[in-house]
């Protein structure tokens, strides 16, 4: 007999390449446990994160979009961060405005060496949307019936 | 004023100051003025018009006349003197090809909401005072001018003229805050209620793209939404996730830019009022990185290509703006 | 002729919608549009809606069928909307006659078989006008619209509605209704004349259209008042999807990560990436799009289709584009033109 498993939410973390991606390197080489359905995408630096980008994660099924980038000073191009900072804050802003939950966006900033705020701040997200649900609200209900 | 603004234009064709002249052609009825150049002195006396309904924004015809060689002359409403600021400021109209006269504005009329007041068949609208004399096929009534402005010109936020070469009357006020209490309304509303009120909005969109192509801001050569190479073409909204998409995407695009002169509201055949979109972008800057106003000045960087080491982290969302 | 008090439409709309569904025109977030009848819902006082009533037959997305790849196996599934029986109520006799010229485009060999199956599901009820617009100009295109049309056409005088059906199906739906009465002809007679009067007084009854023929094809085509006319057009498509008769559409597929999904959605010759295929775009500015399109409606369709415009004079175009450039202006300028 086939049990249906609980459901878990799809989290699209996109992951700057100098910090943040390789914090998540390093967790896992540490071995820190973090859910296997954050799927990451790399990028260059956190600014390269177009608002199309998070608006096409919503629509191909994520739950849940987080940027993970160098912290504030720590750019590896200088100042890239502090960009991607003002952006997702108005991106967010508005999505909110429209009555999208703000809980399914965050930034972190995270750096190479802090695979356990890596792994630690995943569960977190994934928990926080778990308790959401669905993301009903950015569906494309095209990406998501058989 | 339209006699003036009619012997100013026909000055400056006769004196060679300028080649052509941007304005507004009459139409058919009184209300239906179409934005036109103009090149001879006959032209301009026998079909440029001035009056209530000449709230097309002229700026961004600008780009393009302005590389047509030899030099054109426009006349501005304060907003759209904002608007070609702006385009200065982002290197789109050629200064040096543009002479421009701003002209003082007292807000303009919005056909539709006379229609909304339940007239039909409207003929003519004359200004009697703070009145407006209506006439139509099935009788004529009065309703008061206020009534009938435009909702962008109900709270206007500056009558100021920000950059021209010469000006028909002295600057209006400036009320930059008065037009931020329907976002604020919004604000105070459950997500779930905000939800609602904009997929009752969006879902009417068309997609006729009339908001985007009129709006100075939205000057790209190619937008991603036409170019087939972009991967994000889009004729029509399949479903409610690309009515949404769209319209963030454009209110992204233009933040910092857009000068709120309420165009895109103004052309929407489906009356969606999409400048509560730029508002809640304009107010979340002017709160979280300092007051700014697109087209203001040409010298003051936009919020969007700056920043400080201090800024708010991005979870200030939500506990901004019109929220206890 | 049938007829039944106006404080009885709820319950004429009620009675329809049991038997299939109703569409009416009303007004939704403030804009008229042909919406699904729902108890409650009353009709728009406007006289046209916002869009037109092509939606029901033409909508602006509609699935076409999807395919299924496994492996190397691509299958074919069926996704067109099958259609089922609905009662159009409240059309202008403008949008009755944009019916017969998009028939002819997606009726004629090879019949288009989505737009087929609408229109064999629909009844057509026409309402004549009570109070027209000054931006009406349906009688210059040769409609007469004090008689609608339709499978059966409805008269609202006073405080009444008569209806009088056409076809057999409208008179099998207006036999199914139980509560109309039989009713004589005179008061709408009366309303006919009333209208007829109004007609005579509209700013844009007649226009010049007498030089838009074939044989001037090219002399129009050719004219220079083309570059002023189309100068200060945005490009937008606002006209084209207000519009009953424009009828181009564009077929897309969209890859849901499972499937590719076939859909066709409204085009404009307007937009810079109409028709864009691998030639490119053969229209490459602003001045031959909008020629495009006005030629075709007043020139191409009539060439082919015994003189009869393609614009059947609504006048929503007028109303909605946004610089106020629309086919009276382009008619009266070039027809002075060519006399």
């Amino acid at each position: 007999m086939q049990v249906k498993s609980e459901w878990t939410p799809t989290i699209v973390a996109f992951c700057c390449n100098w910090c943040s991606y390789a914090g998540a390197d390093l967790s896992g080489t540490n071995r820190l446990q973090y859910p296997a359905n954050v799927k990451i995408i790399r990028i260059p630096c956190s600014c390269r994160l177009n608002p199309m980008f998070v608006l096409r994660a919503f629509q191909r099924g994520a739950d849940g979009v987080i940027l993970c980038g160098c912290h504030p000073g720590d750019c590896h191009y200088t100042t890239g961060n502090y960009y991607a900072r003002r952006r997702m804050t108005l991106l967010f802003s508005l999505l909110d405005y429209l009555g999208i939950e703000r809980e399914r966006t965050r930034v972190e900033w995270v750096s190479a060496a802090e695979g356990a705020k890596f792994a630690a701040t995943m569960n977190d997200f994934v928990q926080t949307v778990t308790q959401l649900g669905e993301n009903r609200r950015l569906e494309d209900l095209r990406c998501k019936s058989e | 004023m339209q006699e003036r603004i009619r012997s100013r234009a026909i000055a400056l064709l006769e004196s060679g100051a300028c080649d052509r002249v941007l304005g507004w052609k009459a139409g058919e009825f009184f209300y239906d003025v179409t934005p036109a150049v103009f090149t001879t002195p006959e032209q301009v006396g026998k079909e440029f018009v001035w009056g209530p309904f000449c709230g097309a924004n002229l700026s961004k015809y600008l780009i393009q006349e302005s590389r047509k060689g030899g030099k054109v002359a426009a006349f501005l409403k304060p907003c759209d003197s904002y608007s070609f600021v702006q385009l200065l400021k982002e290197h789109r109209i050629w200064r040096e090809n543009t002479y421009i006269v701003g002209v003082p504005c007292q807000g303009m009329c919005d056909i539709d909401a006379i229609r909304g007041q339940g007239f039909k068949g409207i003929l003519s609208v004359t200004e009697e005072g703070e009145d407006l004399e209506v006439d139509t096929l099935y009788g004529c009534r009065a309703m008061p001018r206020r009534e009938a402005l435009a909702e962008r010109c109900l709270c206007c936020k500056s009558r100021k003229i920000v950059l021209c070469d010469e000006r028909l009357g002295p600057d209006g006020e400036e009320n930059p805050n008065v037009r931020f209490e329907e976002v604020k309304r919004l604000e105070a509303m459950t997500p779930q209620q905000r939800y609602d009120f904009w997929r009752g909005e969006l879902s009417r969109c068309i997609r006729c793209n009339a908001c985007r192509n009129v709006c100075p801001a939205c000057s790209c050569e190619k937008c991603v939404f036409d170019n087939p190479s972009s991967g994000a073409e889009n004729k029509a909204a399949a479903d409610s996730f690309e009515e949404n998409l769209f319209h963030i995407i454009r209110a992204f695009h233009v933040a910092g830019r857009c000068t709120d002169c309420g165009e895109c509201s103004r052309v929407c055949p489906q009356h969606i009022p999409l400048h509560l979109l730029n508002r809640k972008l304009i107010q979340d800057m002017n709160t979280l990185y300092g007051t700014y106003q697109a087209g203001a000045d040409l010298d003051t960087r936009p919020p969007l290509v700056s920043y400080t080491p201090e800024d708010p982290e991005p979870s200030v969302v939500g506990t901004i703006g019109g929220r206890a | 002729m049938k007829k039944l008090p106006i404080s009885q439409l709820p319950a004429l709309f009620a009675h329809i919608s049991q038997g299939q569904k109703l569409y009416i025109p009303a007004d939704v977030g403030g804009v008229p549009q042909f919406a699904l009848w729902q108890p409650g819902m009353e009709m728009t006082r406007s006289l046209n809606t916002a869009r037109s009533a092509k939606d029901l037959f033409f909508p602006q997305v509609e699935n076409m069928v999807n395919f299924k790849v496994t492996g190397k196996q691509i299958d074919v599934v069926e996704s067109r909307d099958p259609g089922e029986d609905f009662v159009l109520f409240g059309v202008r006799a403008c949008d009755c006659r944009s019916f017969d010229i998009l028939d002819s485009v997606f009726l004629d060999a090879p019949e288009d078989t989505y737009y087929k199956t609408r229109r064999d599901h629909a009844t057509v009820i026409t309402l004549g006008c009570t109070e027209p617009e000054e931006t009406c100009f349906c009688t210059a295109m040769g409609i007469d619209p004090t008689t609608p049309g339709g499978d059966a056409s409805g008269w609202i005088a006073e405080d009444t509605l008569y209806l009088q059906a056409h076809t057999p199906k409208g008179e099998a739906l207006l036999d199914s209704l139980p509560m109309l009465q039989a009713a004589q002809s005179e008061a709408v007679e009366a309303a006919r004349q009333q209208l007829r009067a109004v007609l005579d007084r509209l700013p844009l009854k007649e226009l010049p259209l007498e030089g838009f023929t074939q044989e001037r094809m090219m002399t129009l085509f050719h004219s220079p008042k083309w570059k002023s006319l189309s100068e200060s057009c945005l490009g937008c498509g606002s006209c084209t999807f207000v519009c009953p008769t424009c009828q181009c559409y564009d077929i897309r597929d969209f890859d849901d990560g499972r499937q590719i999904r076939r859909y066709r959605c409204w085009d404009s010759c307007m937009y810079s990436d109409f028709t864009c295929m691998s030639a490119g775009q053969p229209r490459p500015t602003q001045m031959e799009r909008f020629r495009q399109r006005f030629m075709h409606k007043l020139v191409y369709y009539p060439a082919n289709h015994q003189g009869v415009f393609g614009c059947v004079g609504c006048g929503r175009c007028l109303q909605k584009c946004p610089i106020h450039m629309n086919i009276v202006k382009v008619a009266k300028a070039l027809g002075e033109e060519i006399q």
